[in-house]
This record gives C-alpha cells, sequence and structure tokens, in this order.
C-alpha cells in the first residue's frame, strides 16, 4: 500500500469507526418498568453500522434511530419480544448480543456445560487409575536428580 | 508418542483453517433476512418533488434495482458515476431511496453528478430505511417483478459487481 | 538520519536474533559449549540495538518528524509531548516496536539471573525467545516498518487519536504486553524442557517466579485497561466483553491455571504433562490476542487498522511457533512420567479442579468470541455473541470456583481426610451462611443472589484467616511467628482476597449502580442516590490541540457540598472529533460519574448522571491479586542471587 492510500485509509477509518462520545439521550417515561425495559433492550441490541457496540452505547445515527424506534415501540405497548423480532427481521439475529438458542447456536450454549462435564470425567478416572499404580522407580530418581540441580540453593538455605 | 497427544495439534489446526477463512471475509457484512421476501411498503415524498410519490408499488411489473444513497455519504460519490453509466448503458429500472438527507443537499447532489434515477424516496427520518434493513450507506437491492428483493448489495456498486452479479441476475430475473 | 538509525538497528537485531535462536539451539542439541555460549551476548545486543531503535522512533515523534509515516499519521505539533511519546505506541506498527522491545527486556533478564541454571537449560530458553523475536522483528520488517518515509513531509500530522490522549493509555499496553510477551518466558522453558526431555520439579521452580511476574504484569494491564475504559469513553461501563478484551483475558486465565499448575508440579512432580501444556498455551493465546486485533477477523471497538497481508503473516506465524511446539508436545509429553500419588480427595484434586474450571472458562471465552466467525464459515448466517452470553457463562462457572478456592488451600497434599476438613471450616462457612442471611434482612434492598455473594465473601475472608491462624496455632509467640511465614503463603493470601474484593466489586456496581439521562438548564437540579447534583453551566475552556464545553456541577449530601465535577465535552482540532471527558468523584464505597452529552440550546445540556457502588473495589481487587503474586515472587527460595553472592 503507498503511504498516501494508507493515510487517507487510516483516516477514514478513523472517521467511520470510532464513536467516542458517550451516547447520552434523554428519554421521558412516565412507568419505571418501561424505563427499566427500555434501558435494558437497547444494552442488549448491537449497533450494526458501529465497530462493537450497543445501540445504547453508540452516537452514530443508525444507533439513535434504533433507540428511538425502540423508545416509540415500548411507549406504544410492544413487548420485549416483538421489538426484538421487530429488529432481527430487519437486521437479522446480528442485532442481539444475547444469541437465541436454536439450532445453529445450540454448541454456543450447550458446549462449555459438555465440556466441564468431560473434563470431570476424565479427571475422577485419571485420578483412579493414578491411585491404583504403584509408585514408579522413577520418583525416587527424579528426586535425587532435581535435589542435585537444587542443590545450590539448599546450600544458601542455612540461615 | 500417543495419538491422544496429537488432539491439541488437531485441534489447532482447525483453528488455523477457521482463522485463515475468516481472514477471507469482512465481520461487518450482514446478509439481509429480506432476500426473497417481499420488499417492505413505503410511500415516501420524491426528491426532486415533493408532491411525486414514491412506494413500493412503482416496482411491481418490472426488474428493480433500487439503490440507498446520501449526498453525506462519501461512499456513495465513488459509486454515483458508475451507476449513471449503468443507467445509460442498459435500460434498467433504477429508484433511488435518499437516506437521512436535507432535500436541498440531494438536489444539488443529482444536479452535480447526475440523475440515474427514475425518482429517489426522500426518507429523512430514516424509518424506511430501517424496514428496508438499511445499516450501511451505500446499499442496493434488486427486486424482481412480482416486487420479491432477489438480492441486496452492501457497500458502493462496482463495474466487476454489476458485471458479474448484478446484470446477469437481471436478464434471468426479466426472464421468468 | 534518525528514522536511517533506528530501521538498521532493527535490521541488525534480526541478525542478532538469527544469531541467538540457531547456534543455542543447535548447541545445545549438539552438545557444544562454544555455540550455547553465544545465548547471552546475542541476548544483549538484540536489546541495545531493539533500544536505539526505540530511541529513535521516540525521537522522531518528540522533534515531530512529519516525514516518517507513522509519526505522519499519528501525532501532531499541537501534541503535548507526553503524547508523543506515548504515540510511539499508540497505533499497529508501533505496538509491534513496544512488543519487540519488551521482548529483548525479558529476554535481558532471563539471561541475567539464570546463572544457576544448566548451561544447556539457558540456551534452549534464550533460543527459544530468539525465535519469537525472530518472527515479530521480520513481521515489522517486512509488513509494519514504524520508520517508512514519506516523501514529501507531510507539514503537519494527523494527530493521535483523541481517545488515546489519556494517562491510561500511557501505562495500559506496555503493562500489557509486560504480560503477554512474558508468557513468552515460561512458553520458553516449557519448551527447553521438553527439546532437553528435563520437565521435572527444578523446571517448574525455575520457571514460576517468571510466570508469576508475567501474569501480575498482565493482570495490572487488563486492570488498567479496563479503568480507562471506564473513565474515557463515557458511558461508565468498565468491561464489554468486546473480541479484543477477551483476547487479553484468555492469557489471563491460563496464566492463573498455570501458576496453581506450575504449584504442584514445583512441590509434588505432579501434573508435568499438563503443566506444559498450559505454558505452551498461555503464550499460543497471547499470539492469538495479537492475532485477533490486527487481523480485522473480528469486529471490535479496540482493534488496530487493519492490513490483510499482516493477517496472513501472524497466521502464518502462529502456525509454526504454535503448531511447532504442539508438535514437539505430541512427540515427548507420552515420555513425561508423572510422579506423586495423590486420592481423589486432596489438595492436588483441588487444583486440578481449579485448572480445569479455568480452562473450561477460557474454551468459552474463545467458543463465544469465535463462534460467529465458525458459523459464518458454515454459511449459518451471522450473529452477535455478547455481554448476556459471557456474563452469564462466567458467572455460571466462576462462583463454584471461587467457593473451592477457600477450601483449595486448607487440604493437604496427597490425602485430606473429610472430617479433619470439617473440623477447620464448618464454623466459618455457618458465620458465613449468617452473614448472607443477615445481609439480606438488614440491608433491605438487596436480593438473594448479592446476599449469596456476600456469603461468599465472607467465607473466602473468613477461611484465609482460619488458614492463617492455622499457620501459628502452635507456636509459643503466635506474633512473632507471623513473620516466619514464607512471603509466598502471604501472596497466595492476598490474590485470594484480591478475588474476593473484586467480586464484591462487579456484583454491586451490576447491581445498585444508578444512572440518569437527563436534560438540565443552569440552576436544575437531581436528586439521586441520596445525592443532589446542581448544574451550574457550561463554559468554552481550551486545551493544547483541543476545545472543550466545561460543565460544572456541585454534588451534595444532606445539604453539605461535597465536590464541584467538571466534565468535559471535548472537541479535537485535527481530527475533529467530539469526545466525553467524564468527571469522577470517586471513594472507597462509590463513585460519582457525570459526563456531558449534547448541548440542547439556550444552555441546556444533556447530561449523564451515575452512582456506581463499590466500583473501585474491582480495580482495588485486581491490584491486591499483582501485590500478591509479587510476593510470592519475592520467596525466598527463589532468591538465588543474592545467595550465591553471600555465599
Amino acid at each position: 500500500m503507498n503511504p498516501i492510500k494508507q493515510i487517507s485509509f487510516t483516516l477514514i477509518l478513523v472517521l467511520t469507526s470510532l464513536s467516542i462520545s458517550a451516547a447520552i439521550n434523554v428519554y421521558q417515561f412516565d412507568d419505571p418498568v418501561k424505563k427499566e425495559r427500555f434501558y435494558n433492550l437497547i444494552d442488549e441490541l448491537r449497533c450494526t453500522v458501529c465497530q462493537n457496540q450497543t445501540i445504547a452505547a453508540s452516537n452514530a445515527g443508525l444507533a439513535k434511530d434504533l433507540r428511538n424506534k425502540t423508545y416509540k415501540m415500548i411507549q406504544a405497548g410492544k413487548t420485549d419480544d416483538e421489538i426484538k423480532t421487530f429488529m432481527v427481521e430487519r437486521f437479522t439475529d446480528f442485532v442481539l448480543y444475547n444469541p437465541p438458542v436454536n439450532n445453529s447456536t445450540l454448541l454456543l450454549w450447550i458446549g462449555p456445560a459438555v465440556l466441564m462435564l468431560i473434563a470431570f470425567i476424565f479427571l475422577i478416572s485419571n485420578i483412579r487409575k493414578r491411585v491404583s499404580t504403584p509408585v514408579t522407580e522413577i520418583d525416587a530418581q527424579e528426586h535425587e536428580r532435581v535435589q542435585t540441580l537444587l542443590k545450590q540453593k539448599k546450600d544458601g538455605n542455612n540461615d | 508418542m500417543k495419538l491422544r497427544a496429537l488432539l491439541p495439534l488437531l485441534a489447532f489446526l482447525i483453528l488455523v483453517v477457521l482463522l485463515g477463512y475468516g481472514l477471507t471475509r469482512n465481520p461487518k457484512d450482514i446478509p439481509s433476512p429480506l432476500i426473497n421476501k417481499a420488499a417492505p411498503a413505503f410511500d415516501l415524498p420524491a426528491v426532486l418533488n415533493p408532491d411525486d410519490k414514491v412506494s413500493d408499488k412503482n416496482f411491481l411489473g418490472k426488474v428493480t434495482v433500487f439503490n440507498v444513497w446520501a449526498s453525506w455519504c462519501s461512499a456513495c460519490r465513488d459509486e454515483h458515476p458508475i451507476l449513471v453509466k449503468f443507467a445509460k448503458e442498459h435500460k434498467t429500472t433504477i429508484y433511488g431511496l435518499n437516506y437521512k438527507d436535507q432535500r436541498a443537499d440531494a438536489i444539488r447532489w443529482l444536479g452535480i453528478f447526475g440523475n440515474p434515477y427514475i425518482a429517489s424516496a426522500y426518507d429523512v427520518t430514516g424509518n424506511t430505511g430501517i424496514d428496508w434493513g438499511v445499516y450501511g450507506v451505500p446499499e442496493t437491492f434488486i427486486i424482481d417483478k412480482k416486487g420479491i428483493i432477489r438480492y441486496k448489495q452492501i457497500g458502493p456498486v462496482t463495474d466487476k459487481i454489476i458485471a458479474d452479479k448484478i446484470l446477469p441476475l437481471i436478464r434471468k430475473l426479466e426472464k421468468e | 538520519m534518525i528514522p536511517e538509525l533506528g530501521h538498521f538497528s532493527l535490521i541488525l537485531a534480526l541478525s542478532l536474533a538469527i544469531a541467538q535462536a540457531f547456534f543455542p539451539l543447535v548447541g545445545a542439541q549438539l552438545n557444544k559449549t562454544r555455540w550455547m555460549a553465544v545465548a547471552k551476548p546475542a541476548a544483549h545486543g538484540q536489546f541495545i540495538f531493539l533500544s536505539i531503535a526505540f530511541a529513535a522512533l521516540t525521537t522522531s515523534f518528540i522533534n515531530n518528524d512529519f516525514s516518517v509515516l507513522y509519526v505522519a499519521t499519528n501525532s501532531n505539533s499541537l501534541l503535548p509531548v507526553q503524547y508523543r511519546i506515548s504515540a510511539v505506541w499508540g497505533a499497529h506498527e508501533g505496538s509491534l516496536l513496544l512488543w519487540s522491545l519488551i521482548l529483548g527486556i525479558w529476554t535481558l533478564a532471563v539471561s541475567l539471573f539464570s546463572k544457576h541454571l544448566p548451561p544447556a537449560m539457558v540456551s534452549r530458553v534464550l533460543g527459544v525467545m530468539g525465535l519469537i523475536s525472530i518472527g515479530f522483528l521480520l513481521f515489522m520488517l517486512f509488513t509494519s516498518n514504524p520508520f517508512d518515509r514519506l516523501l514529501p513531509a507531510a507539514i503537519e500530522g494527523r494527530d493521535l487519536n483523541p481517545l488515546l490522549q489519556d494517562f491510561g493509555l500511557i501505562i495500559h499496553p506496555p503493562m500489557l504486553y509486560m504480560g503477554y510477551v512474558g508468557f513468552s518466558v515460561a512458553f520458553a522453558f516449557a519448551i527447553a524442557a521438553l527439546l532437553g526431555g528435563q520437565l521435572d520439579s527444578a523446571w517448574a521452580r525455575w520457571s514460576r517466579p517468571w510466570t508469576t511476574m508475567a501474569w501480575c504484569f498482565l493482570t495490572i494491564g487488563i486492570a488498567l485497561g479496563s479503568w480507562w475504559a471506564y473513565y474515557e469513553l463515557g458511558w461508565g461501563g468498565w468491561w464489554f466483553w468486546d473480541p479484543v478484551e477477551n483476547a487479553s483475558f484468555m492469557p489471563w486465565l491460563i496464566g492463573t491455571a498455570l501458576i496453581h499448575s506450575l504449584a504442584v508440579t514445583e512441590k509434588r512432580g505432579s501434573f508435568k504433562s499438563w503443566t506444559v501444556m498450559l505454558a505452551i498455551l498461555a503464550f499460543s493465546l497471547s499470539l492469538l490476542g495479537t492475532f485477533l486485533v490486527r487481523s480485522g477477523v473480528v469486529t471490535s471497538v479496540h482493534a488496530f487498522a487493519t492490513d490483510p497481508t499482516r493477517g496472513v503473516f501472524i497466521l502464518a506465524f502462529l502456525g509454526v511457533v504454535i503448531g511447532g511446539s504442539l508438535l514437539l508436545y505430541a512427540f515427548k509429553a507420552g515420555n513425561i512420567k508423572s510422579a506423586g500419588r495423590f486420592s481423589l480427595f486432596s489438595r492436588e484434586t483441588l487444583l486440578l479442579t481449579n485448572n480445569i474450571i479455568l480452562v473450561v472458562v477460557c474454551a468459552t471465552v474463545l467458543l463465544g468470541t469465535l463462534y460467529p466467525l465458525v458459523l459464518d464459515a458454515m454459511g449459518a448466517g451471522k450473529i452477535s455473541v455478547g455481554m448476556p452470553y459471557f456474563n452469564y457463562m462466567f458467572t455460571l462457572f466462576m462462583l463454584p470456583l471461587v467457593f473451592l478456592m477457600a477450601i483449595g488451600p486448607l487440604t493437604r497434599w496427597k490425602r485430606q481426610s473429610i472430617n479433619d476438613l470439617l473440623g477447620k471450616i464448618t464454623i466459618i462457612f455457618i458465620i458465613s451462611v449468617l452473614t448472607g442471611i443477615a445481609s439480606y434482612f438488614m440491608l433491605g434492598t438487596i436480593s438473594w443472589s448479592v446476599a449469596g455473594v456476600i456469603a461468599l465473601f465472607t467465607w473466602i475472608i473468613g477461611s484465609s484467616l482460619i488458614n492463617l491462624y492455622k499457620r501459628v496455632e502452635n507456636k509459643p509467640n503466635k506474633i512473632t511467628a507471623l513473620t516466619t511465614i514464607p512471603l509466598s503463603f502471604y501472596g497466595m493470601f492476598l490474590a485470594h482476597i484480591g478475588v474476593a474484593v473484586f467480586m464484591m466489586g462487579v456484583t454491586f456496581t451490576s447491581h445498585y449502580s444508578e444512572e440518569k439521562d437527563i436534560r438540565m438548564k443552569p440552576g436544575d437540579s437531581l436528586d439521586m442516590a441520596g445525592y443532589n447534583f446542581q448544574f451550574e453551566g457550561a463554559t468554552e475552556v481550551n486545551g493544547p490541540n483541543y476545545r472543550a464545553q466545561q460543565g460544572s456541577i456541585v454534588i451534595s449530601q444532606n445539604n453539605r457540598k461535597i465536590t464541584t465535577l467538571k466534565p468535559q465535552k471535548r472537541l479535537y482540532l485535527v481530527q475533529r472529533s467530539p469526545m466525553t471527558e467524564a468527571a469522577i468523584d470517586a471513594s472507597l464505597s462509590r463513585d460519582l460519574f457525570i459526563a456531558m452529552g449534547e448541548p440542547l440550546g439556550n444552555g441546556e445540556w444533556s447530561i449523564r448522571i451515575q452512582y456506581k457502588p463499590l466500583i473501585r473495589w474491582i480495580w482495588l481487587g485486581t491490584i491486591i491479586m499483582a501485590i500478591g503474586g509479587l510476593l510470592s515472587i519475592s520467596d525466598k527460595r527463589y532468591r538465588y542471587k543474592r545467595k550465591r553472592l553471600a555465599s
């Protein structure tokens, strides 16, 4: 990449990708429950045009529009699911920071627990096996070798 | 050597393949959920003449290219001459969606750079944009004769994309 | 001239790195003393040339030499001098140079503090570190040379990204890199031990202080990053599970597992192949982090400007380093005999459990970070995995770990009788549960989950104290006996308490934070969380390279004024970007956080006011953990050098 091109490339990146001023929007609610739902929702919806920000955190135009849309839908009495469906229909599951459980996300959701289970089964069987094997001679040999290696430390340890 | 000891290496190689594949992708491209669905309804005033209306009904009966643009969008400026040329060379119906723009700016823009559109809908609030799942301008949709969305291009259209994807698709859809 | 000097030094450093890798590694294999002897001088020379290169780039920044492309893109003549220096590592090329320099520092340190080690071991360790250095220097010289010229020179620089013009960003990257790169020492020791077939307690003892040291740096580095995000990004969050944050957290998790596993290998000679694996993994994940941050494979707020050729290069490098070491592992690990038998209930088992949980949590973070890529690769659409997923998984796995953390240090090696353990902890357990219940009823608004965390907190502190008491129980003078306990015990003691403090901070901040985004005109006031916030209006102030609107908010409690906060909304002149500079009144019990939004006309502003209880405990906890780490390194059994001098 030639230098000038690189400069303009970096420049574009800086201008488009960073929304570094806090997105602060004043929304009025009469109902504290609605207010809480609103803030929870915009914290879980992804600003599709941003680098990796929620629509709550971003100052991008689209994030503002989607915040306003969410606000209007909440005020109009829509449920959280209806609002999420509305967003998913337009922007796919990509807008949800909390991915839904379905066939393609099954591994994501149960993978960690399965892994944990396998690891523990492996651990327990391994320890059982270990308990039943007799002590090998390696232990003694190695002990001696290690002691020689660490000897000077012992020498100095007479304080 | 135990085979089990090779497992970490194997897992790592899979990871490398995955990451290598990732290098060829743009993580920000989102496929449109609207492909093969009916074009979302809208009814907006036209940019050039507020009394004229542009709506999804305009798309029925012919294959339409629907291009989302704005005068504030720098990538649109790169794309625009290509669209103008495309409109001249091929008799394709191109509509525009002028997204979150000022009318005066948009008219000036069309005046300077040319107007490839039959008409541009004036979406000052961005609501129609949301319904169409617009998140990065410019975007370009291709809609078939029945008003079904068949293709979406995110980011500027290039000559190559027109030659490789857009034209062949339009030809195919016109025969349907 | 100076940039060319820097460039030339890099080339010399590369030649020395090649010498440092080739001769000692081959020499150790063939038992050629002279070849092995190349390691130290080469390492020292490499360090000197890397320092010259780094100094050259710094000089170009200080002198505003905009004929250097990297300087022109990341600095400006109006930029205050401390940021001109920190701008050296403000973007991709320079941060790589910092990375290489830090690798040089660690290598130098290993060569200086390893006089007591067998020559073959030292040679191999330095050789492996030389190999790593070759990779990074090649990467820099071929794809990311910070000394590239811009001809004709720019008249003015593009300025440093305003987000990075901040104290936190001066120290965060060096600390983080000290951690990442520090794991290369543990890695090099592991590879050296595999090559030499010498995996034993001695190996564990040698590599343990290095690992702990790197872990301390990484802990502080991550904490600094989170602290910076908290006050600088203006939304008051401290962790987002962004891919780049995850990239730094994964090596930390494995590093933590490694510290514990090394303890077993050192003291009991067990888990050898497992420990080696962790040492390889910790550094591999550091490298993977480099790839994620610099390749553009994942979308992140913090990523560097990316370029596909860089991605290909790092991936190839990853393949060689990690693939090579895993292959070596596959060949050698089978021969490793682990000593030390232990029963199902013993300290060994608990430490293994610790390891398993940490590794699974790390795997989960990796899974969540890369899952969108996996689905995309299978053509199954795009998804996002974010905060809700990670918070859920993390809490699910970490709470049991924290619970066991209190028991682990109280159990015996080899075999622990259940009754004996119960005798030690039953009272503490009951006290903890009662504390939880009491806090639920006495503190009024708290939920059961928070009460549970309070119980857990008591549980950790209580059992740690019990453990301390058990150490001096039978001594005639308990106070003087405290001074005879090894420092490494106090290290562990503090590190565990740090975890408890951190956990309290996270819990209270996430449950009891209050936040309001409101519209205020001069004279307006807001009552929140027992405080009164009065907006006095905003005035214009000018910085060296920005203009700002500075709000003034008087905070009082019970009609007594506490402080005046002055948050700013800045506009940086060169990059024309607006920035929120939050103002914070910090204390151990709570932070009051104020950020300016937008001017709404007629002196009105949208303002964000936040009350964040115990948020300082989050960073306090991490500092305590790091101090714990430092204490355990200071344990006298690691002090070889001084003893040799004494004798």
